[in-house]
């Protein structure tokens, strides 16, 4: 295909993605924007498709308005040709062009065949969000654990759960808004299990105190969850979870500071499912395959670094939402229209800069709230299975670490295939990383989603940047 | 509340309003299972309260969807003869036979 290229392609539909393709649209640029899903909306606007029917999509999202102003704006631009949309393209690397016209070349696999599909565009916008952090703990394998924003993607896209008894845990304020919908979708949820201390926030009243509508937002979760007759217990964790062909319990127990189980606080909790999830990691894979510089953040994982226009350490290569550091679907919109204006060459108006520092130094109070304590590992078992697709257990990675030397995740990797199955260490590394003494290191990861080889076939003769052989 | 007296907790359905625009049956293995316009395969896996359709390479454990969102692939599942298909990605259509898939996949290669 040898189009010209389009001023800007972003990829990514979410919040951050779909804010910033309307708003360059509007500000005269042709963009392309490719989105792995079928609908824009991304993690936060997941709705049910339309051959569901839903007639109030809205009553399972906050601020749903917002998007509707931009997915109506969207199906705009599409119409008057401004923006290309292409649903269902997972980009899978990005290459710089080389030649006169400096620019990128994004190739994609398509649709359910798995089509090949190349587009070139000028800058590129990485608007890729995030998934959810785990931290192992004996059990957590078995059928009817599920992640807590699984669940809450689950129901906002298929209207399904998957249990009516459902303990929601893990650590972070997305387990509110999970158990506040699940619940009113009608399961029963017996308590959420919150590992952080929320004194934890106290720290950081000024950011708190600067962001009302956030606490507002936190006190309707509140009260949603005390209406539903939802407990929440804070500082504890769910250390185990018991049934033998699905979850049929859960042991929580009282965590220290550090996170460390309190023992003789154990007690058991009956429930069909358990919604876990300890916050969320940025996914990084195309900006580190670009060589986009990394910083650290306060909820140890690790996010892009960017400037106040979103511009990323490589030039030509912008990024907004959660790639940049998690921080809400908010931040995300405001960050995609900072980005659009920036790669328009025009100033970021003001109440975008203001609002976005307002948002990022909430998000930062959140996180280091959050950030998990050293002692989790004391809930793991020797034969608790830390990577779940190549099930390689605690004991395993522990030997690697101890009588073996490994010091990082890649040595733990190549010693005991812990994050290299299918998932490529996203639901392990995080714990890998912790079990081995280290922080996590940077995504890194040569293809963001399976590729036939047959496209890898068809790629020039010079292979791209991402695709070189890396030296552990 | 007035699904309580009428003994029937709420449902997702009811939080969104509306009906399906249309419903046919799946088939998985040897069962055929309800499904709806726009769900996705483990979505109606999940309205079946079928949570587990693989089972692992080593230990022949059950699994399935557990990110819900592409990027764990424990909801790998063979949709009309094509194996490692994620669940929770793929739209069910009308017609579709879904099979449990056992260790790789590819299981029919082996020598
Ligand atoms: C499973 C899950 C559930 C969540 N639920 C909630 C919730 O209920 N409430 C809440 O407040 N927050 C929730 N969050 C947090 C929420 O994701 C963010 O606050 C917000 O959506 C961030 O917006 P974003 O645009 O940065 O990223 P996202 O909304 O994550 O959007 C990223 C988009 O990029 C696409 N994408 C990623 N990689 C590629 C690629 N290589 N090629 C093409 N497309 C790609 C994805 O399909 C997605 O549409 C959830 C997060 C997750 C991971
Ligand atoms: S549930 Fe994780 S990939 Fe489908």
């Amino acid at each position: 295909m040898t189009t010209s290229p389009s001023d800007l392609a972003v990829v990514g539909a979410g919040p951050a993605g779909l804010a910033a393709a309307v708003a360059a649209a509007g500000l005269g640029l042709s963009v392309i924007l490719l989105d792995a899903g079928e609908r824009p909306g991304g993690q936060y606007y997941r709705h049910p498709a339309p051959g569901l029917g839903a007639t109030r999509p809205e009553a399972l999202h906050h601020g749903w308005s917002a998007f509707a102003s931009r997915e109506a704006a969207l199906r705009a631009h599409v119409s008057a040709g401004r923006i290309t949309y292409l649903p269902h393209h997972h980009v899978w690397t990005v290459t710089p062009d080389s030649g006169e016209s400096p620019g990128w070349t994004l190739h994609a696999v398509a649709g359910p065949d798995e089509d090949p599909a190349t587009v070139r565009a000028r800058a590129v916008l990485l608007a890729t969000g995030a998934y959810e952090r785990q931290l192992p703990f004996p059990g957590w394998t078995l059928p009817g654990v599920v992640g807590a924003g699984g669940a809450q993607a689950m129901l906002k896209g298929g209207l399904v759960l998957p249990g009516s008894r459902v303990v929601v845990a893990g650590s972070g304020p997305l387990l509110l808004a999970v158990a506040g919908s699940l619940a009113a979708a009608g399961a029963r949820v017996p308590a959420v299990v919150e590992a952080a201390a929320y004194t934890g926030y106290a720290a950081h009243a000024p950011a708190l105190l600067r962001n009302p509508g956030k606490l507002v937002e936190g006190a309707t979760y509140g009260g949603a969850l005390v209406r539903h007759g939802v407990r929440l217990l804070t500082r504890h964790a769910v250390t185990e979870a018991h049934g033998t062909d699905r979850v049929e319990a859960v042991t929580v127990a009282r965590l220290d500071r550090d996170w460390r189980p309190v023992p003789g606080t154990a007690r058991r909790i009956p429930c069909d499912a358990v919604a876990v999830g300890h916050g969320l990691v940025p996914q990084l894979e195309l900006a580190t395959g670009l060589g986009c510089a990394t910083r650290p953040s306060p909820d140890a994982t690790v996010a892009l670094e960017v400037d106040a226009g979103q511009r990323t350490s490589v030039p030509g290569v912008w990024s907004a939402g959660e790639t940049g550091g998690i921080g809400g679907a908010q931040l995300a919109l405001v960050e995609g229209e900072i980005a659009a204006h920036s790669v328009a060459g025009r100033p970021v108006p003001a109440r975008l800069a203001r609002t976005r520092t307002r948002l990022r130094a909430f998000a930062a109070a959140m996180a280091g709230a959050h950030r998990p304590g050293p002692g989790w590992t004391g809930w793991l078992r020797e034969d608790t299975d830390v990577c779940r697709c190549e099930e390689v257990p605690a004991g395993r990675i522990r030997e690697a670490v101890e009588d073996l030397g490994a010091r990082d995740a890649r040595t733990v990797k190549l010693l005991t295939r812990a994050g290299m199955g299918w998932c490529q260490g996203r639901m392990c590394g995080p714990a890998v990383a912790a079990l081995a003494g280290t922080d996590p290191a940077p995504d890194r990861r040569p293809l963001s989603c399976p590729v036939p080889l047959r496209h890898l076939a068809a790629l020039p003769a010079e292979p791209p940047a991402a695709l070189s052989p890396e030296l552990p | 509340m007035s699904e309580a007296m009428r003994g029937r907790r709420r449902s997702p359905r009811d939080l969104v309003g509306g009906t399906a625009a249309e419903s046919w049956s799946l088939r998985f293995d040897d069962r055929e299972l309800p499904a709806q316009s726009g769900q996705s395969i483990a979505a109606v896996l999940w309205s079946a309260g079928i949570l587990a359709w693989r089972t692992t390479r080593e230990t022949a454990a059950p699994r399935g969807a557990f990110c819900g969102i592409g990027s764990c692939y424990d909801c790998l599942v063979t949709v009309n003869g094509r194996p490692n298909q994620r669940a929770c990605l793929v739209p069910a259509r009308p017609g579709d036979h879904v099979t449990t898939q056992e260790g790789t996949g590819h299981d029919d290669l082996a020598v």
